[in-house]
């Protein structure tokens, strides 16, 4: 093909005469060009994919905090009232109604001035909507703010009674993910020292293999494996009273198994990226392997072993199926990893697991938990990349 | 100095304790290799508790004994239609029976299909006990005497959960009758989906990163970029889903705009958004695979091709692709099997979760086998777990498959580029 564009390019130079009429200049060639943007485009595509999870989690967390929410109060109005009226009867029944906030009948939102038993004083209208006349028995409902500090300072999640405390679900979050680390990063490292410093190059190949293996199944099979095996195992061993159904020790223990392949992979090829010279350095000073290992080829991999653990974190955090299908169904703030409680990719799973209505409170929470967990991530993994580029020992 | 170094040295006589450190060396070594066994111990539980769901005795109740119905003995199976008809009549409710006229009039049905609704409405076979292949195993006789003292009227029988009829028919609300026909399906469609999105994209990104690119600020935060998000939780990537293919692009995704919508749903939960979802989240792995076969290739390679006058693009289409194709389709497939296995992306997107119905194009409803898997495995009734257990060993067997592919396709490409 190459030749025949050729044989086509000499017979047009002939056909326009000689070469310095054209010369020896770059002609532009457009099929390259057109290819060179396409291709562009298909790496410009992944900076898209960014900007879209940005802006939609962004957006839809910032309709969640802004946006008011009206609650339930169960407290119907007592008697009609004429669009003047500032104040009246309400029900006895249902919550209180707070002085100062806003409460909304039908359309019309007012803003509680004064509560004396059953009379409450209103300013009417207020919030651009207009003061009307409203029927006995109507609903009043309040007015349900989410602020950062709510967010951040409760530890209730419940959105249905307006509890928006991000700490349950988040302290469940850490609880599995620190269960994990604490079984894969041992072990991972344990693996790691085996495989790169001791093992035989036979057992290597056999091992790593599995270690694949274990990498390779599906999250939703370990899920399924942590509550039909790891459970009844943690009940057994430790009393059926003291151990929940579903809890968060059972997930995290098989999440550090599902980790724990990703901790080696990562740690061995720290450690084999030490140059032999180092090892053979030690011995020749008398060492033991032991001693190589830990005192001169684990230090020399610092940077890698530190990155491994902080990937693993990550992955332990946004790891979803395990817990969703193990640690409970339900946001519970509790630090005994033997209760059940609800992480934030557990919780994301439960509520959009049915026919989740768009805009609803619900949706929008959902946004907010994932706003969350991808900054939590994506700090992580930034800041892994940094360790790796900012320690590491390069050597000759 | 050195008559100072004599007094330490006839002071403590030089111990290099040596037999103390080997002995601390044997006892790590052990603990290095014993960690490494237990990867492998949880590995083989993994295995040997799905398995042993998978397969075991189980108790059977029915609520009126088959052998009582037919009028002379012969099996049920081998009884004429219109025998089937009358027990079907005398069995179940007037309403029931109107139902079924009305959906499909007895005269038009077949024999089978009679046949087909007495076990299901009148036999009523209920799964009143299960046990796991180990205790079927070990444990017959004190099975058999425990579910003749506590079921007295129930059949045991040993159950093959996972077996052809579980592959080939739907979902169903039974246990004994579910199977992972529609899911298999849908796991299919969806990944077919992703495949013919994020393989074209991700090998274009990849070459243009690897043969293109200049060292420039555009470039830098294109791979900085991909990196990260290869590093995003897949669940993310469901909300992305949710958010821009699900609601932003309804009108597409649920086939509105081709007139090819699904009457039944119409919106965009659809298998074409879930293989869109799947597309983008497998999109970095593709690239940073398909980045590391392309650097593999080496530069003489490149060079000559320049050397004989190619343009770039003849270098690349020529030179560069066939040489790294091997390594770009381990790397594809690798990265499939991770997007065969993805749940929590397609919950989220809004996978169904009952339909029997196969998939009939990219507009259906979808579920997929991990999300069957789940939803078994989240049912309260233990029956569920067995059904789970086939489903997980259906979906092993699927990537096992798809990572011997793999390999095989690695083995003959090279061998071809030698």
């Amino acid at each position: 093909m190459a030749m025949a564009e050729n044989e086509r390019e000499l017979r047009t130079l002939a056909r326009t005469g000689s070469d310095s009429m054209r010369g020896l200049r770059r002609r532009p060639r457009v099929a390259e060009t057109l290819i060179q943007t396409f291709l562009f485009i298909c790496g410009a595509i992944s900076i898209l994919t960014t900007v879209g999870i940005v802006y939609e989690l962004g957006k839809e967390s910032l309709l969640f905090f802004t946006r008011r929410q009206w609650e339930q109060t169960n407290k119907p109005l007592a008697e009609d009232i004429e669009a003047d009226r500032t104040a009246f009867e309400v029900s006895t029944s249902g919550k209180p109604l707070p002085v100062g906030e806003l409460i909304r009948i039908g359309e019309e939102i007012m803003r509680v001035q004064l509560v004396e038993g059953g009379t409450v004083t209103v300013e009417r209208g207020v919030r651009g909507t207009t003061a009307t006349a409203h029927r006995a028995g109507l609903e009043i409902q309040a007015a349900q703010d989410v602020t950062l500090v709510e967010f951040f300072g409760r530890t209730e999640w419940n959105p249905q009674i307006g509890k928006f405390g991000i700490w349950a679900l988040v302290n469940a979050t850490l609880i599995t993910s620190a269960v994990a680390l604490s079984v894969s990063l041992p072990l991972g490292l344990g693996v790691a020292i085996y495989l790169s410093e001791y093992a035989t190059e036979k057992a290597r190949a056999t091992l790593k293999p599995i270690m694949e293996v274990l990498a390779g199944v599906p999250t939703v099979v370990y899920g399924y494996f942590a509550l039909t095996f790891m459970t009844p195992l943690l009940r057994t061993l430790l009393g059926t009273r003291t151990v929940e159904i579903y809890n968060t020790a059972s997930a995290g223990i098989v999440m550090g198994i599902l980790i724990l392949p990703l901790v080696s992979s990562m740690s061995e090829d720290a450690l084999s990226a030490v140059p032999n010279s180092l090892r053979e350095a030690a011995y020749a000073l008398g060492a033991t392997k032991l001693e190589t290992a830990i005192k001169v080829v684990v230090p020399a991999a610092f940077s890698g072993l530190t990155a491994a653990v902080i990937v693993a974190a990550s992955r332990a955090i946004g790891e979803t199926m395990i817990v969703a299908i193990a640690a409970g169904a339900g946001p519970n703030f509790t630090f005994n990893p033997f209760k059940a409680a609800e992480t934030m990719t557990g919780h994301i799973v439960r509520i959009s697991g049915g026919d989740l209505s768009y805009n609803s409170l619900d949706y929008n929470s959902i946004f907010a938990i994932g706003l969350m967990l991808f900054v939590m991530t994506l700090t992580l993994n930034i800041v892994s990349q940094h360790i790796v580029r900012r320690f590491r020992e390069e050597y000759e | 100095m050195i008559s100072e170094r004599k007094t330490v040295i006839a002071r403590e006589p030089f111990d290099p304790g040596v037999r103390h450190r080997n002995r601390r060396a044997g006892l790590w070594r052990r603990v290095f290799k014993a960690a490494t066994a237990v990867g492998i111990v949880f590995l083989a539980a993994l295995l040997v508790s799905i398995v042993n769901d998978a397969f075991g005795y189980v108790a059977i109740e029915n609520s009126i004994d088959p052998a009582a119905l037919s009028p002379d003995g012969t099996p049920l199976a081998a009884l004429p239609k219109d025998v089937l008809t009358q027990i079907l009549a005398a069995n179940v409710s007037k309403g029931l029976f109107r139902r079924f006229e009305h959906d499909h009039p007895f005269e038009d049905r077949t024999q089978e299909d009679v046949h087909g609704l007495v076990p299901e409405h009148v036999v009523e076979p209920k799964i009143v006990a299960q046990w796991t292949l180990w205790d079927s195993l070990t444990r017959q006789r004190a099975i058999a005497e425990d579910v003749a003292t506590r079921y007295p009227d129930a059949e045991l029988r040993f159950e093959t959960w996972l077996d052809v009829a579980f592959i080939t028919s739907p979902q169903s609300a039974d246990a004994a009758r579910a199977g992972v026909r529609t899911a298999i399906l849908g796991s299919l469609w969806t990944i077919a989906i992703a495949i013919v999105i994020a393989f074209p994209l991700g090998v274009g990104a990849a070459i243009y990163l690897q043969e293109y690119a200049t060292e420039n600020a555009i470039n830098r935060v294109i791979q900085t970029n991909i990196t990260n998000l290869a590093g995003v939780p897949s669940i993310i990537y469901g909300m992305l889903g949710l958010a821009v293919f699900v609601r932003a692009l309804q009108p597409l995704t649920s086939g509105a705009l081709f007139g090819l919508a699904d009457p039944t749903t119409a919106n965009g939960r659809t298998i074409l958004s879930a293989g869109m979802t799947l597309a983008l989240l497998i999109l970095p792995l593709i690239i940073i695979n398909a980045q590391e076969a392309i650097k593999a290739v080496p530069n003489s390679l490149r060079e000559a091709s320049f050397g004989l006058g190619a343009t770039r693009w003849q270098t690349i289409w020529h030179h560069v692709l066939p040489s790294a194709m091997p390594g770009i389709l381990t790397g594809t497939i690798l990265s499939i099997s991770r997007a065969v296995g993805e749940t929590a992306p397609l919950v989220v997107v809004g996978a169904s979760t009952y339909i029997t119905m196969d998939p009939s194009g990219p507009f259906s409803k979808f579920t997929t086998l991990p999300i069957q898997i789940y939803q078994w495995t989240a049912r309260p009734q233990s029956v569920f777990r067995n059904i789970a257990a086939a489903a997980i060993v259906v979906l092993l067997g699927l990537l096992l498959s798809l990572n011997a592919a793999a390999i095989l396709l690695r083995n003959r490409f090279s061998k071809r580029a030698l």
